[in-house]
């Protein structure tokens, strides 16, 4: 683009339009964009050229390949940098997310207080092979993670984590001798889709022993969001960025709304 | 290199502490065996190969003893046996009881001078295969030079053992030192050794004898074109423990996680059982001249690492002590701590440098372990290089030895290739500008750091003393390390912990103690010698 063409500010152009919502870089609408990836080819000017072409072919306008290096004799990596040239319509786009007012520990436990009347009981447990605890225990221990108490720390709520590795039916089997309100599912490997296939199981297991209407069942997890907990059967799911007082508030709302359904 | 100023005392008192820890434990597991130790004493005779169902043949051997409860003898005991009076190999034995045509236990009575005579002249040939492999890794180190400062180690996860062949020698190309192939999901927690080289795996690869001779095989091919010496590291850790230490061992890894404590919070495998494996896997890896690596970053990733910070170092005691018992020495002693502190907190760098200094100063010969952050990783990899740019930091200027590199990816996914080549690239930049940073500071005398060093040391010694007081078993029932309760009885594979009967027969133990000893031996007249070349030179 010429500067004579260039658009004035306030034009169409470089002014922000939500039905075509691009990446900015400094200037609005510029589309820019940074990616980083690796070839299966020793560096080269060839192995450049393809880069840039992939580069392309991702919609990229005049790509830049502003550092390349081998990695060992066969491989090579590359950064990239260009312009979009895709757009999406903002104004059309729905998420499906946890969506509650996010309440203070105190604020919870005063809730469960006025609502329930008795201490709420969640069981937790990174499941089946997974051997992570980081993403439970960031929700249920005491210390919480990210200056988020944890649900160990609640007044009202009597947590137990089970830690990792713990098989689904003994996980149904101590819930039930726990009598859990609610069960929380940490799931950190998804290699090879291996969380889909764990809690598929957990769910059906569930629903064998007429126990799925029984508990909240609640996942997080890296690589779970929202729809995908709903998608797998579940009541929630929550990701990165989550702490235990919106696992909290979720709980106390949806608890109290069963309650007043029945 | 500069020193806080760290109450001696004190120091000493908690290791005399931590070694009065481990002898009361070790009086107590030294009266058990265990399935695996015993399975581990088939291999190291032998034995190996699956039946027709797929089951390892030392499992089937040491089973058949369970059934008849002829353990408590030792499977030496009744290998020898049947191996004099039917004149066949162990490796045929087993086979044999494979097919259902052969008893341990009902073959003709020998005399059990004659068993132990047999069992000594196999156990010999079994360590002369581990001090072979142990004169090979001496004489490549000579040959290529050892390199000091950071060993610069990385990890490989594809599941894959063909695919993480491929990563591992890009990874050694572009500079990585140690290669650690990371054991897929829950292997820790298989009684039993899985056989052959396996393509699948969930977050990691199977370790298996094949698996190990593969890789190998590639680092010793690709440490050649590089003309340096690559480490291999893998996990003898979980109900395995000792059989893996004999797989490492034949096969020449240089590196093996094993830790004390690790299986008994982390994996909830009984404390009983993981006691008495760890103290046979730590004969096996002094022998073989393996670092073993202890895994005293889990407590911090699990618990705040500001506030448990002393339980690293009590835990770093009590596996030096650990170790000793077994003739580990200190050169082989990679005692773990981590970079774990909340990166939001200030003054944070000079806790996590004052750890990691005061760890360096209390255990001088030790290659120490040092991990990077992983806790307070994001998915922000702008924000996670920077990171492991501080943790690189420490690592040299308190000279860590064993430098395990962050990944800016950390909590996205295992590593991609380029992620390695960026963690390397940044840990030889740290390294090269700030090569003698540490020799060229001193630590104001009662400032933040020493203060910090000296509060971590106290509280430490508060709770060996108690440990000491209490006993491990009790210290581990109460929850006292990492706020992870564990009853004696309770956690997986107790049923394979087994009374030693008076007949009991181990023929390895004085044999792997004195190859421990001798190895350690030549090491120091090697670095000594190495030493006094340098200055004529």
């Amino acid at each position: 683009m010429s500067k004579a063409n260039s658009p004035k500010k306030g034009d169409l152009a470089s002014s922000l339009d939500l039905t075509r919502l691009k990446p900015y870089g400094d200037t609005m609408n510029d589309g820019k964009v940074q990616l980083s990836f690796t070839l299966p080819v020793p560096d080269s000017e060839v192995a450049v050229e393809a880069a840039k072409q992939l580069a392309m072919k991702m919609g990229l306008v005049e790509p830049m390949v502003t550092h390349h290096a081998p990695l060992g004799k066969s491989f090579s990596f590359f950064i990239v940098y260009g312009s979009l040239s895709h757009d999406i319509d903002y104004t059309q786009l729905h998420v499906d997310s946890v969506d509650v007012d996010v309440m203070t520990m105190e604020e919870t436990d005063l809730f469960i207080q006025q609502n329930f009347g008795r201490k709420i009981r969640v069981i937790g447990a990174s499941t089946g092979t997974d051997a992570h605890t980081v993403g439970i225990d960031a929700i249920l221990n005491m210390k919480g993670y990210g200056g988020h108490y944890g649900l160990e720390r609640y007044k009202m709520i009597e947590a137990l984590n089970l830690g990792s590795q713990v098989n689904n039916e003994d996980f149904i089997r101590k819930a039930v001798d726990f009598n859990a309100d609610v069960l929380l599912v940490s799931q950190t490997v998804t290699q090879k889709n291996i969380h889909i296939q764990n809690l598929t199981e957990l769910i059906e297991l569930l629903e064998a022993e007429h126990l799925r209407k029984r508990f909240l069942l609640i996942i997080g997890g890296p690589r779970i969001n929202h729809e995908l907990a709903k998608e797998l059967g579940c009541d929630a799911g929550f990701g990165p960025g989550k702490y235990a007082d919106d696992v909290a508030s979720f709980i106390c709302e949806e608890l109290a709304a069963r309650k007043q359904q029945n | 290199m500069a020193t806080l100023r760290l109450d001696w005392e004190k120091v000493n008192q908690a290791r005399e502490s931590a070694k009065q820890i481990a002898e009361d434990t070790n009086a107590y597991t030294q009266q058990f065996t265990t399935t695996t130790v015993e399975r581990s004493i088939c291999r190291l005779l032998g034995i190996d190969g699956v039946d027709a169902m797929g089951v390892p043949l030392p499992n089937v051997v040491v089973e058949q003893l369970i059934s008849h409860q002829m353990l408590g003898h030792g499977a030496a005991y009744w290998l020898g046996q049947a191996a004099i009076s039917l004149g066949k190999e162990p490796q045929e034995l087993a086979e044999a009881i494979a097919k259902g045509e052969l008893d341990l236990t009902q073959t003709d009575p020998v005399d059990p001078f004659e068993i132990r005579l047999w069992a000594e002249k196999k156990a010999e040939e079994a360590v002369s295969k581990i001090h072979i492999n142990r004169l090979i890794r001496e004489r490549k180190l000579r040959e290529y030079g050892d390199h000091s400062g950071p060993l610069l180690y990385v990890i490989v996860a594809t599941g894959n053992i063909y695919e993480d062949i491929v990563q591992a020698k890009a990874a050694a190309t572009q500079g990585a030192d140690i290669i650690a192939v990371i054991r897929t999901t829950g292997q820790s927690l298989l009684d039993y050794v899985p056989y052959g080289a396996t393509t699948e795996g969930f977050g990691g690869t199977m370790a298996t004898q094949e698996n190990f001779r593969l890789m190998r095989e590639a680092l010793d091919e690709v440490g050649e074109e590089l003309g340096r010496y690559i480490r291999l590291c893998n996990y003898c850790s979980g109900l395995c423990m000792p059989e893996i230490a004999v797989m490492g061992a034949l096969e020449r890894l240089d590196v093996m996680l094993n830790d004390a404590l690790y299986g008994i919070l982390f994996r909830d495998i009984n404390m009983q059982r993981t006691l008495i494996d760890q103290s046979f896997s730590r004969l096996i890896n002094a022998a073989a001249g393996i670092i073993i690596n202890t895994g005293e970053d889990n407590y911090l990733t699990t618990s705040d690492a500001y506030e448990e910070a002393h339980t690293v170092l009590a835990s770093q005691f009590i596996n030096e002590q650990f170790a000793l018992l077994a003739g580990l020495p200190e050169e082989q002693m990679g005692l773990g701590h981590a970079f774990e502190m909340n990166p939001e907190l200030k003054n944070v760098f000079l806790y996590e440098f004052a750890q990691a200094q005061m760890a360096r100063q209390i255990f001088p010969n030790a290659p120490l372990k040092y991990m990077p952050p992983t806790k307070f990783k994001t998915g922000d990899i702008f924000k996670g290089y920077v990171q492991d740019a501080l943790f690189n930091m420490v690592t040299v200027i308190s000279h860590q030895r064993i430098h395990l590199l962050g990944m800016l990816t950390e909590a996205i996914h295992t590593p991609f290739m380029s992620d390695r080549a960026l963690a390397i690239d940044n840990a030889r930049y740290v390294a090269t500008s700030m090569a003698d940073f540490g020799n060229d500071i001193e630590f104001r005398e009662g400032g933040i750091m020493e203060q910090r060093a000296n509060e971590v040391l106290d509280l430490s010694l508060d709770l060996l003393q108690s440990i000491r007081k209490d006993g491990l078993f009790r210290t581990l029932e109460e929850g006292r390390f990492a706020g992870v309760k564990r009853p004696f009885e309770g956690g997986k594979g107790l049923s394979g912990v087994i009374t030693k009967e008076d007949q009991y027969l181990n023929p390895f133990i004085p044999l792997l103690m004195e190859e421990s000893r001798v190895g350690s031996e030549r090491h120091r007249f090697n670095k000594l010698q190495s030493e006094q070349g340098e200055k004529y030179e």
